[in-house]
């Protein structure tokens, strides 16, 4: 397949997030890829929303299969999460396990009034019942391909596509 | 020689004692702390990695903040925690060690945090059990304590983040003190440039040079420009016959007051293990003062030992 070009991807996801920002809402990256859309998200969306990052290593659940993650990265929620609006922001969705991990988190902070997820990818494999309410694109992958976004050192996106062996 | 701490992979399985350990495991532990340190701040301080894994604490001589650290540090991680103060228990009916250890495990226990009176008492037990249990050294003797190690170099690279840059003096009883000796591996594995002992010659371990240290017997000297001052307890239960002379003689010379800490750099950190001796190692105007980061340290020990215990469970 042609992998999409990351770039205009992220434009069509700002585009389709924009209408849904109102009062009260916070943007909530995802560790690493999620974080990196959030942050170029906020000067589209409006500096003073409220922003922060999840680690949800401490969340996975397969720390018995594969133990904790090497490097884990503090999860930074520096706002109130009780009664927010909370947009949750991830790169690629594939089997739905990271976002599971990630509410789970969230509820550690507080009772947000919603969550909605936007991804800039839904890749197809989805293992449990939860799925994006927005992705700037949708493809069906195997099992096999590991579909990553990348960022170039001047902070622009792009893709990669490996055969897991 | 095989490092009984590291498994086939060279991932950490026991954590015995600091020394031997290279810094690629130290940071990976310092860096999972700090992850763990936030937490504490949130509604639920808790989070769900050891959901479902028993824990025993086992001591075997008493202790009131590494035990209730350890115990807080299990329950933040869910799993089910078990303390045992075994010098009141089944000990003193006679029952060995790794009968106790056998029994424990016969209810699935999943780690053991242990600390004793004797060295080596904590590589005794990891040597005995089953593979997929962890044993983490709480204290044994005047061996090691590395988690009181690694909380203090975690203290450190949180005031002073620049570690290869830093002047550090241990002050006090090196010779009985487990902390000391896991101090200084500590700080030596993560590249501080110059470590310091201060202390009278009877307080200093044959060969501290050899750990890689600066010996000083004079507070005045030792003190100059040093970057953080970390004091030890003078331990009088560990001292058989007359190592000094009064603990006010003690004091006069060796204790840390503020005429002595102002040798040390105007934004110098005092640290603390804990349980003080007011008015014998350190004066009560430096242990309240603004210098001092004593309660810090014993909130980032709770990290730390989150951080040792999920990094042992997924190995």
């Amino acid at each position: 397949m042609n992998l999409p070009n990351a770039e205009i991807l992220f434009e069509t996801l700002a585009e389709r997030i924009k209408p849904l920002i109102k009062a009260n809402t916070a943007i909530v990256g995802i560790h690493s890829g999620g974080a990196w859309l959030a942050e170029r998200l906020l000067p589209l969306l409006g500096h003073d929303l409220e922003h922060g990052i999840l680690d949800v290593s401490f969340y996975r659940d397969d720390f018995n299969e594969r133990g904790l993650h090497r490097e884990t990265k503090p999860s930074q929620i520096p706002f109130d999460v009780q009664d927010k609006h909370i947009l949750l922001i991830d790169d690629v969705f594939y089997t739905g396990r990271t976002i599971r991990a990630a509410m789970n988190e969230l509820f550690d902070y507080g009772r947000p009034a919603s969550i909605t997820l936007a991804v800039l990818v839904n890749r197809g494999g989805r293992e449990l019942p939860i799925a994006p309410q927005i992705s700037a694109f949708n493809t069906e992958l195997d099992d096999s391909q590991n579909l990553q976004l990348l960022r170039h050192e001047n902070g622009t996106f792009y893709f990669t596509l490996e055969e897991n062996t | 020689m095989l490092n009984p701490q590291l498994n086939d992979d060279g991932e950490l399985k026991h954590l015995l004692s600091i020394e031997g350990l290279p810094k690629r495991i130290l940071n990976q532990i310092l860096d999972t702390a700090e992850s763990f340190a936030g937490v504490a701040e949130r509604e639920v301080k808790k989070v769900p990695l050891l959901r479902g894994k028993t824990v025993c604490n086992l001591f075997f001589e008493n202790s009131t903040r590494t035990r209730t650290t350890f115990e807080i540090a299990a329950k933040r991680l869910s799993a089910d925690v078990i303390t045992l103060n075994v010098s009141t228990s089944s000990q003193s009916k006679g029952e060995t060690i790794l009968d106790t250890i056998d029994n424990l495990t016969a209810m699935h226990a999943d780690m053991f945090v242990v600390r004793h009176a004797q060295s080596g008492a904590a590589h005794m037990i990891a040597k005995h059990v089953a593979p997929h249990i962890s044993v983490i050294n709480a204290g044994d003797g005047s061996h090691a304590h590395p988690t009181q190690g690694l909380l203090d170099v975690f203290t450190i690279r949180k005031y002073k983040p620049e570690m290869h840059n830093l002047r550090v003096a241990i002050v006090g009883d090196v010779l009985h003190s487990r902390v000391a000796r896991s101090e200084i591996h500590a700080l030596t594995t993560l590249g501080v440039p110059e470590v310091r002992v201060i202390a009278p010659k009877t307080l200093l371990p044959q060969d501290v040079e050899k750990l890689g240290v600066h010996v000083y017997h004079d507070m005045n000297e030792g003190l100059k420009d040093v970057d953080v001052v970390m004091m030890l307890r003078l331990q009088n239960e560990r001292m058989a016959g007359a190592m000094l002379p009064s603990a006010q003689e003690y004091f006069k010379i060796y204790g840390l007051t503020s005429e002595k800490l102002a040798l040390a750099k105007p934004d110098a950190i005092v640290m603390h293990p804990g349980p003080m001796n007011r008015g014998v190692e350190i004066d009560s105007a430096v242990a309240d003062g603004t210098q001092s980061v004593i309660l810090p340290q014993v909130t980032y020990g709770i990290a730390v030992r989150m951080a040792v215990m999920s990094i042992l469970a997924g190995n």
